[in-house]
């Protein structure tokens, strides 16, 4: 028997079953009320408490059973799981019915019950940074295992190509030491990248915050917003189509009219468009920070005769610095993590250079392309993929935490 | 000013204050124009790129059924044609007489698709060979030759020869991956927004989840791949590539997406509204499900269409779990291997050939186009809908 047929015949079976509990549940209240007594709940919450006294320990069961085979504790037959699930849901069934009674509280009882199913949604989320954590932290422990934490944060030769023989089962046509897990050129990749990025997204997105919250007149920012918030909503594939087909070029015609040498995979493009990306993130971050300064702040400073610029650089600006410092750090993490732009637009040759004409590779065009094509779960190839993926989640984490930190300070203070 | 001015000087020093004032605002907005020519550029770089793919290019020719094309369907061409003339138009000649062997040793006329290099050097971006350009340019004046839209870009799967290749398999595998994500993100994420909102008491758990949705919020989508990859794949055995796994992945992404906006439609619901429901006896739960919910739906469902329209630009978790096969059928279930809209832009990005960067511009097209609506119906759906209490 199939999963799927399980499933199917796990509902088949209980849907009826709900049905039949709510009416006779809702039956007997109405029964009861009928003869004089007066029940503490509506007749229909004691329908549903008898559906409740039903469902719950039979889809229970049926949910354990699921979880215990998938993670390969136990897996008991799902034919026994089938009928100890709608068996169980029978004896609830009949024990709900038998405890309806006026003093019961079955409204209370519903409450909780509900309660309860939210909060386990809630713990989802839990659960999944959590998973997340485990899971790259494990896959990355037994990468570990083979390569030494040091020469992972020192080396400066990236090349696991050479794992790939060992992967393919060749592994002993391969000399010890021939695959490198120096991470210093990914990181200055994504260090280049990132820099590039900010360095366009932060004057752009803060000059256009500035002058749609103080020299714009509603109409405008009515019109200026929206029109920004389009770049937020562009995939990234299509921003790393627009580096790699139109950008690069154009850098590469301008770099030679200079007489420079610009490679076709050169990191500026990427940079330039992933700071493209993020331009609305710094835009309306600072806007809303910019809003909230209060206006006693602008009075006071038009009041000691300063021009509208020089209360902007003087008194706004500075006022909302954690604010825009805590939209700049955003920035910063979504650049570290940016994936398509890089991966379609930037080289794949680990490189280590301070100009940014040349190829340069990141951490997370690394990551694609350990994870792709086949995959052998042993090979320090695919796991070097999880350690840098641990690096790259406890960094954005930190900046993330930062700047809520410093978002938290800010609204304490002007709020 | 730490001295005092007078007279003239004084007026100078005003001046040249002015001037920086207006410098100043000058700056701020070359620094939105530039930031809208950007936008104006991109989507003309973009239609420009992709517009012609909506075009295609058809010839006029006789297919021969004659005893060779009954086993390569090349020969059903005229010789002169076989550069001109799709492959793909003729491959399954040999199955067509086999299925209806009446059709054999007769002739008929057909518009078949061009081969991509005649189309494009139609559209001017390929140069062809003296001969084979003089026969295009014969058969422009013979009538034989036209173009005519490109339905089969809608209509067909992927494909290795251009002027065939189409998104409709990625498009049935955007869907299915948006149904597993909805399925799995919409129900869990309103619970825990009601939770969060209506039900938690304040203490260290509800603080805990709190700020761990926050930060799952802005966690690299990479991030998610690798959880999709490491637990969906290789812990519960969900079949890599397939539309099941991309789904919960993206699910998961989505989720503090939903969570979020679903928490700030509930807290627009003001309080008055609960405490009558309470004044008249009614339960917690039966407050938030006849009062606040449909008091914030408008708001749940506008940040339940944006949370889908990221995740359905989302490529690289996407690319983690492997949903970047080569996928000419669309896939009849969710446990077979899928592509979606954005990775199908990533593996034509990829392709070497010439053809196939129009087809890329048209595809981010089309996505681009189902973004702006998605986004469009949910600020329409909030201005409509948004009441100020």
């Amino acid at each position: 028997m199939g999963i799927g047929l399980t499933t199917l015949l796990l509902i088949a079976a209980l849907t009826p079953l709900g049905f039949l509990a709510y009416r006779l549940g809702r039956g007997k209240a109405l029964a009861t009320v009928a003869s004089g007594v007066r029940m503490h709940s509506r007749p229909q919450q004691y329908g549903w408490y008898s559906v409740v006294w039903m469902g719950i320990p039979a889809l229970g069961i049926a949910i354990a059973a699921a979880l215990l085979s998938l993670l390969g504790v136990i897996a008991p037959a799902r034919e026994l799981v089938l009928i100890v699930s709608i068996a169980v849901g029978l004896l609830g069934f009949a024990y709900g019915l038998k405890a309806i009674r006026p003093e019961v509280r079955a409204r209370n009882a519903l409450d909780n019950v509900v309660r309860y199913l939210l909060l386990s949604a809630a713990l989802i989320s839990i659960i999944t940074t959590v998973s997340i954590v485990l899971s790259i932290l494990f896959e990355s422990m037994r990468f570990f295992r083979e390569v030494s934490v040091w020469e992972f944060v020192t080396g400066t030769v990236w090349s696991p190509g050479d794992t790939f023989l060992e992967a393919a089962g060749r592994g002993d046509e391969v000399g010890e030491g021939t695959s490198f897990f120096g991470t210093v050129p990914l990181f200055a990749g994504t260090f280049m990248v990132t820099a590039i990025a900010m360095a366009t997204a932060l004057p752009i997105g803060l000059l256009s915050a500035i002058f749609m919250s103080e020299y714009a007149t509603p109409r405008q920012r009515g019109i200026a917003k929206p029109i920004l918030e389009i770049l937020a909503g562009i995939p990234t594939v299509v921003y790393g189509f627009f580096a790699a087909v139109t950008v690069t070029p154009i850098i590469v015609d301008i770099a030679s009219f200079f007489g420079l040498d610009a490679s076709y995979s050169n990191i500026l493009s990427p940079g330039i468009v992933m700071g493209i990306m993020i331009i609305p993130f710094i835009s309306s971050l600072s806007d809303d920070v910019i809003n909230s300064i209060p206006q006693s702040l602008r009075e006071g400073a038009y009041a000691l005769g300063t021009t509208h610029s020089e209360t902007i650089k003087q008194v706004i600006l500075p006022a909302s610095l954690p604010g825009v410092i805590s939209a700049f750090l955003l920035g910063v993490s979504r650049a570290l993590g940016e994936t398509m732009i890089v991966v379609m637009a930037a080289g794949v040759r680990p490189n280590l250079t301070w100009n940014p004409l040349e190829d340069m590779t990141t951490v997370t065009v690394s990551i694609v392309y350990s994870l792709t094509g086949d995959l052998a779960f042993d090979s320090p190839m695919t796991l070097s993929a999880f350690a840098l993926g641990l690096v790259l989640f406890t960094v954005t984490l930190l900046l993330n935490l930062v700047s809520t930190y410093l978002v938290r300070r800010f609204k304490q203070k002007y709020d | 000013m730490e001295r005092r001015l007078t007279g003239s000087a004084n007026n100078a020093m005003i001046r040249k204050r002015y001037r920086r004032e207006a410098r100043f605002k000058a700056y701020t907005i070359t620094a939105l124009f530039v930031a809208f020519g950007i936008i104006a550029a991109f989507f003309t770089d973009i239609i420009g790129q992709g517009h012609s793919a909506f075009w295609r290019t058809e010839v006029q020719v006789t297919l021969d059924y004659n005893e060779r094309a009954e086993r390569i369907g090349r020969f059903a061409l005229a010789e002169d044609m076989r550069e001109i003339v799709s492959r793909g138009a003729v491959r399954s000649i040999p199955l067509e007489i086999r299925n209806n062997p009446e059709l054999a040793g007769i002739q008929r006329e057909i518009w078949a698709p061009a081969y991509s290099r005649i189309d494009q050097y139609r559209k001017g971006n390929e140069a062809l060979s003296p001969e084979l350009a003089a026969q295009v340019e014969q058969l422009e004046r013979e009538g034989r030759i036209r173009t005519t839209f490109n339905w089969a870009f809608f209509t067909s799967g992927d494909s290795k020869l251009p002027e065939l290749a189409g998104i409709f398999s990625a498009a049935v595998g955007s869907l299915m991956v948006l149904a597993v994500t909805l399925a799995f993100a919409f129900p869990i994420g309103v619970m825990a927004a009601i939770y969060l909102e209506e039900f938690a008491p304040d203490n260290k758990l509800t603080q805990a989840i709190e700020v761990n949705i926050n930060n799952l919020a802005a966690v690299p989508s990479i991030i998610f791949g690798l959880l999709g990859l490491a637990v969906f794949i290789n812990t519960f055995g969900v079949p890599r590539s397939s539309a099941l796994v991309g789904g919960l992945t993206l699910g998961l992404m989505t989720l503090p997406i939903i969570i979020i906006s679903t928490r700030a439609a509930l807290r627009s619901v003001p309080d008055p509204i609960r405490l009558g429901g309470f004044a008249m006896g009614c339960s917690r739960w039966q407050v938030v499900r006849d009062h606040v919910m449909p008091l914030s739906l408008p708001g749940i469902l506008t940040g339940t269409i944006i949370g889908l329209a990221q995740a359905m630009g989302e490529t690289a978790p996407l690319i983690i779990v492997g949903m970047i096969a080569y996928i000419p059928e669309a896939p009849s279930s969710i446990f077979e291997s899928a592509t979606v809209l954005p990775a199908q832009v990533f593996t034509w990005a990829s392709e070497p050939r010439k053809a196939f960067v129009e087809k890329t511009g048209a595809g981010i097209m089309v996505l681009l186009a189902i973004l702006l609506t998605l986004n469009a119906t949910a600020v329409l759906l909030r201005r409509k809908f948004e009441r100020r209490w």
